[in-house]
């Protein structure tokens, strides 16, 4: 698939955010009552940093007060986090499909600092990396399945997500 | 249901409805902080919302233990600075971990690279961890976990007011949507 061939299709518009707000809830009750908890991401990239690391250096991982605990167990992947994220990837791929949206491109120039693009996904990440930690959840995690459980976490974390968000979006410019 | 089974049909589906409300696209995700584009909030309220009453009716028909559900830490200090960090990577990345998946999977650079960047912060953390484990606790609140702990209502009263609160995100959203830009289309 070359994205010359995507180009020509329109793609298709996205969903009422009501409907895909019912169907996002009936995914997240259905997790909690399946498994117990919410749904997530930064554990698997948690995880796969640790991963990473026990292959790439083994000592560093093993000593560190964080990773280690992860790498003693054998195999950091080993976690029902893992199959929940190459499930996201594979739905996601899938509607994009199936919506004609699969676009290869370096998005966000716009609002995103121009021909700095690059810089700003990767000091976002560094920063949502860093800050997923501190807290010990992200988006998924903490706002959306620590709120659904009505946790004072999930909502002191949606409270100053949003403040800084704002704040922070005022620093970029639009470009023309 | 076996945990391969349940995380791929349930992560598959999750994927699936963000992709679908263009939560792929960093353009559409970060209006909400330009306040031009408020389908984040929408959809995220309307899922939260949907899913506590949908807790709670379980909860009363015996079907579920609301003790066993895990209940994240009262660690507010923590989850504010986080969240802090979260917020400002967002704005600027234009994605949250979950939805740079997405982006990814959509065909979009700028999602591998932050993908990328989380790891490094990932890295980063672990690398600092013994100076700053004190800040994974910090401001713990000691008298429960919850909104109905701290604020001494029921969980009912909690569920109603975050359906007003919901209903009211849609009539703000919508009309600081309609004197800006508007949403995000998926066609450029």
């Amino acid at each position: 698939v070359t994205s010359n061939s995507k180009q020509r299709i329109t793609p298709a518009p996205y969903m009422n955010p009501l409907v895909a707000g019912v169907l996002l809830g009936m995914v997240l009750l259905a997790t909690f009552l399946v498994t117990g908890h919410g749904l997530g991401a930064t554990g698997f990239t948690t995880r796969l940093t640790a991963w990473i690391g026990m292959h790439v250096a083994p000592v560093t991982t093993n000593a560190n007060d964080y990773l280690g605990g992860m790498v003693e167990e054998g195999s950091p992947l080993n976690a029902w986090i893992t199959w929940q994220v190459i499930g996201v990837a594979l739905g996601a791929l899938l509607s994009a499909f199936l919506a004609g949206r699969i676009y290869v491109q370096l998005d966000g120039r716009k609002y995103l600092g121009g021909s700095k693009r690059p810089w700003t996904a990767l000091v976002g990440g560094v920063m949502v990396g860093f800050g997923a930690r501190v807290a010990a959840g992200c988006t998924s995690g903490l706002r959306l399945s620590g709120a659904a459980v009505l946790s004072l976490a999930g909502f002191t974390f949606l409270a100053t997500f949003f403040a800084v968000g704002l704040l922070a979006s005022r620093l970029l410019r639009e470009e023309e | 249901m076996s945990e391969i089974l349940s995380g791929l049909l349930l992560g598959a589906s999750f994927g699936f409805v963000l992709e679908r409300a263009g939560f792929g696209n960093p353009n559409k995700l970060t209006g909400q902080f330009r306040l031009t584009d408020w389908s984040v909030f929408k959809v995220m309220f309307t899922a939260i919302v949907f899913a506590a009453v949908g807790l709670l009716i379980f909860e009363k028909l015996g079907l579920v233990d609301s003790g066993a559900l895990f209940m994240p830490p009262a660690f507010l200090g923590a989850a504010a600075l986080g969240g802090a960090f979260v917020g400002a990577g967002f704005a600027i990345g234009g994605y949250c971990p979950g939805t740079s998946v997405v982006g990814l999977m959509s065909g979009r650079i700028d999602a591998a690279i932050f993908l990328f960047g989380l790891l490094l912060g990932a890295v980063l953390f672990a690398g600092v961890y013994p100076s700053i484990e004190f800040l994974t606790s910090l401001g713990e609140y000691t008298k429960g976990d919850t909104l109905a702990d701290a604020f001494h209502i029921s969980s009912m009263s909690i569920d109603a007011g975050m359906v007003i609160a919901a209903i009211g995100v849609f009539i703000l959203g919508s009309r600081m949507e309609m004197k800006s830009k508007g949403p995000v289309r998926s066609q450029v």
